[in-house]
């Protein structure tokens, strides 16, 4: 389908902005006489605060306030980023409390200072004389899951948060009519979520005894929710105002600062109060990825085809729930569109730890799940002696194909195109034929993996989404939405949306980037790759109302039928042959001024989105492991993604880099590391926890097949989580291509894979 | 213990006094309201905080802000003049080179200095030019993209902007860098 601007690569509408330095973010804003919170963090994995002496803290000059678990409401709440459920067996793990009587993970928040600044609030922390009560620390799943292990929350045995999964098909059936059995073990590792902008908040109580959050967040309307159980007062009396965002990835989908802001504020008498978290305190205090373990088992007929797979993990959520009972579900969810596998049995197991919280990390469980399995695919390959490409050729799902369990429907698929396209732009062929006879030091393999992911939560979650278009008196139009930009650029998409709509250029398209909680309409925010379909549906729904209330006002001024009239070129003309009838501006004006008939044009809508699309996507990677250093070299990588209708080619491209650098980190160096006795954490900074740099990252090559989606605004599926997702899998591929050796944990680190190719014998 | 000094910033000239044990990265955003100098790490390892001291970047978080007496800095502010983009932020903007927009001001001004050298980069070089720089966002493609553009673009201009950077502090001090 043509369009005028969705499809264009049109500059970010925040770009000037930002390279002009006058984007602002929350620390950018200065509020007089803001006081300094600091929290003050157990230095044990597990123990029981049995008594807090706050005086010499509370004498120190300078300090406002000292807040321990008894200044603050004993109500426990859910952290987690999602839309409040109606149903309370459907209701968010409500596990913690602003501070804590018992320290869950080194770092736990046991007491707060709020002082005049950072310094005496700093000193202040190490006046605060805590008496603790030592417990085992349970540093792994194992360990927490074992017989007599103390529990980390009282009602939760084994420690075990959640073990839902689901079984589909016959899987025993299955394991009998197999020719072939194939068993795997795969483990992922602990990351980071590593935004620029470490999570930071402010509060205040104003004049109408309202508290007012500024806040880096991706979720203001849950935000505001959630502040409001956790204090225990009505929600309304919370207001979340979410300025620009230094990036989020999954770790802004949780409410980590603002209840303790808001009760800093109430322990100052509604002064401001800032709490900006260090580096360090965010790499341990906010959230990371959920590490997994996973064990396949597969029954294949001779020739390939999937007849049933088993899957069990386990997932380690560490100190508290955050989305950790999701999130084992969201991954065993999304893979089901790739292949048609007859018989599935999953059974997750998310087990507490006394490490830091898991939580929502871009793919949200897929980067998990999508290692797993891809790396169990290229095992089958091998052991049935078939090609890798053509055994996932095989099994993939068709168009049409509706998923028995949560009944998504598959109306668009170029899953096939993109591993045509992968294939080619690698030149996959060629090199797989010089390969074949390697000797040396260096040697150099190719791997692809290929996922299936979904737009938004739809059937699990409730996926509600509003904007607000206002006609403005010159004929240009203001853009409120609730949905969040936090720099994957939906602000720009939406604007597109409108521009595409209305028929105007994109400057006369003004979006309100700033979320505020009493001004921009509901909307759960970024998450789940949902905005641009999700969101995007709302904003196009407001686009077509704001058009047909202008066609309508302009058949009042001219008596020409509202049907026989289009909009176009900042005009409205003739929709049959795009004659002028007259400028958009000069209706706009009548609209406020007509002295009879004046009703400027608003809309103002919500769409309660009950679909959900799959995108799919393939990575091809090119390795050379050098066998004497253990160093693997990606030499090329490709992103081929079908995520329906691209509205923003060079934005797109942008989100597939960024996705294509996070899978190249979790593949080959990142990984948050904790003592294994004690649970202190190891490399909580940036300089010892490996971040790609730009010397780390390899060319990235990216490639897009157009499908055109039904269910989507202009034809869109998701794509910010997606790149993420098969990189590793096919960088491991590729790394058994070339040595011969299976790699079935992350990171593959220059140690960890010296140590297994010396096991092997290659060294 | 509090210090008078005088720096000039995008060309204005400052005089105040400061805490001996403040950063120069706390006086501008917090003394003279410079924020788009962003904080990332506060210990030198991302590079958000850069700004170009006397045309060198350095990351102002690590750097106090009495070493900056009688030096001349330029801040994001400082690089675009009279509402034009210089040559840099545009090709930031024209190449998709920013997301989240937090690394962006640093990146922006130690490209500025690259692209001020009249130096010629390898992309082996430009890479570790820029490599004191994180960025979660982009996986760094069209950052470099746009630095290649903005220096080429500078070199064939034969200038960066019309700003007031000390240009003759560059050949002795570039190798210095931020890194």
């Amino acid at each position: 389908m043509a369009y005028t601007i969705v499809g264009k690569s049109v500059p970010r509408v925040d770009a000037v902005a930002k390279v002009t330095g006058k984007a602002k973010y929350t620390d950018d804003f200065f509020e007089r006489d803001m006081l300094v919170g600091k929290v003050l963090r157990s230095p044990y994995a597990h123990a029981l605060v049995k008594h807090i002496d706050t005086t010499k803290a509370k004498e120190l000059p300078g300090v406002k306030a000292v807040l321990t678990y008894h200044d603050v409401p004993q109500i426990r709440f859910a952290t987690a980023g999602h839309p409040f459920n109606l149903d309370p067996s459907h209701q968010d793990k409500a596990d913690r409390l602003i501070l804590t009587d018992k320290a869950r993970f080194v770092g736990d928040a046991v007491a707060a200072v709020v002082a005049m600044d950072e310094l005496i609030a700093e000193e202040a922390l190490r006046l605060i004389e805590v008496e603790y009560e030592e417990l085992e620390a349970l540093l792994t799943p194992e360990a927490a899951m074992k017989e007599g292990a103390p529990l980390i929350h009282e009602d939760c045995p084994h420690n075990i948060l959640s073990d839902r999964g689901f079984w589909m098909g016959n899987l025993e059936e299955a394991f009998l009519a197999a020719d072939t059995m194939v068993e795997g073990e795969y483990e992922t590792s602990m990351v980071q979520h590593c935004h620029l902008e470490n999570h930071i908040s402010y509060a205040y109580v104003d004049a109408h005894d309202r508290i007012v959050i500024v806040t880096s967040t991706q979720i203001p309307h849950i935000v505001r929710r959630i502040v409001g159980q956790a204090l225990g007062i009505p929600w309304g009396r919370v207001r979340v105002i979410k300025p620009y965002v230094g990036g989020g990835f999954g770790a802004k989908q949780d409410a980590c600062l603002e209840p303790l802001t808001a009760a800093m504020t109430l322990a100052v008498g509604g002064q401001p109060v800032k709490l900006n978290y260090s580096r360090e305190e965010c790499m341990i205090d906010t959230r990371r990825r959920h590490d997994f373990k996973f064990k396949m088992k597969s029954a294949l007929t001779k020739d390939g085809k999937i007849l049933g797979m088993h899957i069990q993990a386990i997932s380690n959520t560490g100190a508290y729930a955050s989305h950790g009972h999701s999130i084992a579900g969201a991954g065993g969810s999304k893979f089901r569109y790739l292949y048609a596998i007859p018989a599935i049995k999953y059974e997750p197991k998310t087990v507490y730890t006394n490490l830091p919280v898991a939580g929502a990390m871009r793919g949200y469980g897929s980067p998990q799940m999508v290692y797993a399995l891809e790396c169990h695919i290229e095992d089958i390959a091998k052991k049935l002696n078939l090609d890798p490409i053509e055994i996932r050729q095989k099994n993939l799902i068709e168009i049409g194909h509706v998923d028995p369990l949560s009944q998504n429907k598959i109306m668009s698929s170029g899953i096939r195109e993109c591993i045509d396209k992968g294939k080619a732009l690698i030149r996959w062929e060629a090199k797989k034929e010089g390969y074949r006879q390697q000797m040396g030091d260096k040697r150099r393999g190719l791997g692809m993996a290929a996922f299936s992911y979904a737009s938004g939560t739809h059937p699990v979650g409730l996926e509600i989404a509003g904007a607000r278009i206002v006609l403005n008196q010159d004929g240009s139009v203001q853009l409120q939405i609730g949905a969040t930009e936090i720099g994957q650029g939906s602000d720009t998409v939406f604007a597109q949306m409108v521009a595409e709509v209305l028929g105007l250029p994109m400057d006369r398209v003004h979006v309100v980037s700033e979320q505020d909680t009493d001004l921009t309409p509901f909307d759960t925010g970024a998450y789940a790759s949902r905005q641009t379909y999700i969101s995007g549906m709302a904003v196009k729904k407001a686009a077509e109302e704001i058009k047909a209330k202008i066609l309508d006002f302009t058949w009042g001024m001219t008596d020409i039928p509202a049907h026989a009239l289009d909009l176009k070129g900042q005009n409205v003309v003739y929709k049959h042959s795009g004659e002028v009838v007259i400028p958009l501006e000069d209706v706009a004006l009548s609209t406020y001024y007509d002295t009879v008939f004046a009703q400027p044009i608003t809309s103002d809508v919500s769409n309660n989105a009950r679909v959900n699309a799959v995108p799919y996507g393939v990575t091809f990677a090119e390795v050379e492991v050098d066998l004497k250093t253990g160093k693997i070299e990606i030499l090329e990588i490709y992103n081929v993604h079908d995520s329906g209708t691209i509205v923003n080619p060079l934005m797109a491209e942008g989100q597939v880099h960024g996705g294509v650098s996070m899978g190249i980190g979790y593949a080959l160096s990142e990984q948050l590391l904790f003592d294994p006795k004690t649970g202190k954490p190891l490399n909580n900074n940036l300089l010892d926890y490996k971040l790609p740099t730009i010397m780390d990252t390899p060319e990235i090559g990216v490639a897009f097949v157009e499908t055109h989606e039904p269910t989507g605004s202009f034809g869109v599926k998701s794509l910010g989580e997606p790149p993420a997702l098969s990189p590793a899998p096919a960088i491991r591929n590729a790394v058994l291509d070339a040595t011969g050796v299976a790699f079935n944990q992350l990171p593959m680190n220059p140690q960890r894979v010296f140590e297994k190719l010396k096991q092997a014998g290659l060294i | 213990m509090r210090k008078k000094i005088a720096m000039t910033v995008n060309g204005k000239v400052e005089s105040f006094e400061v805490d001996v044990r403040d950063s120069l990265l706390e006086v501008l955003r917090n003394t003279l309201g410079y924020t788009g100098v962003k904080k990332g790490c506060g210990v030198g390892e991302c590079g958000a905080c850069s700004v170009l001291i006397d045309g060198v970047p350095i990351d102002s978080c690590i750097y106090l802000a009495v070493w900056a007496d009688g030096k001349t800095i330029l801040t994001i502010e400082g690089v675009a003049q009279d509402g034009e983009l210089s040559p840099v932020q545009q090709a930031f903007v024209d190449k998709g080179a920013v997301q989240c927009g937090f690394c962006t001001p640093g990146l922006v001004l130690t490209t500025t200095a690259l692209a001020e050298s009249g130096q010629e980069y390898t992309k082996d070089e430009l890479k570790r030019e820029l490599s004191g720089h994180f960025c979660r966002c982009t996986g760094y493609q069209n950052i470099f993209k746009a630095a290649e553009k903005a220096i080429e673009t500078c070199r064939h201009d034969g200038s960066c902007g019309n700003h007031h950077p000390a240009d003759h502090h560059h050949d002795q001090e570039k190798q210095e860098g931020s890194e």
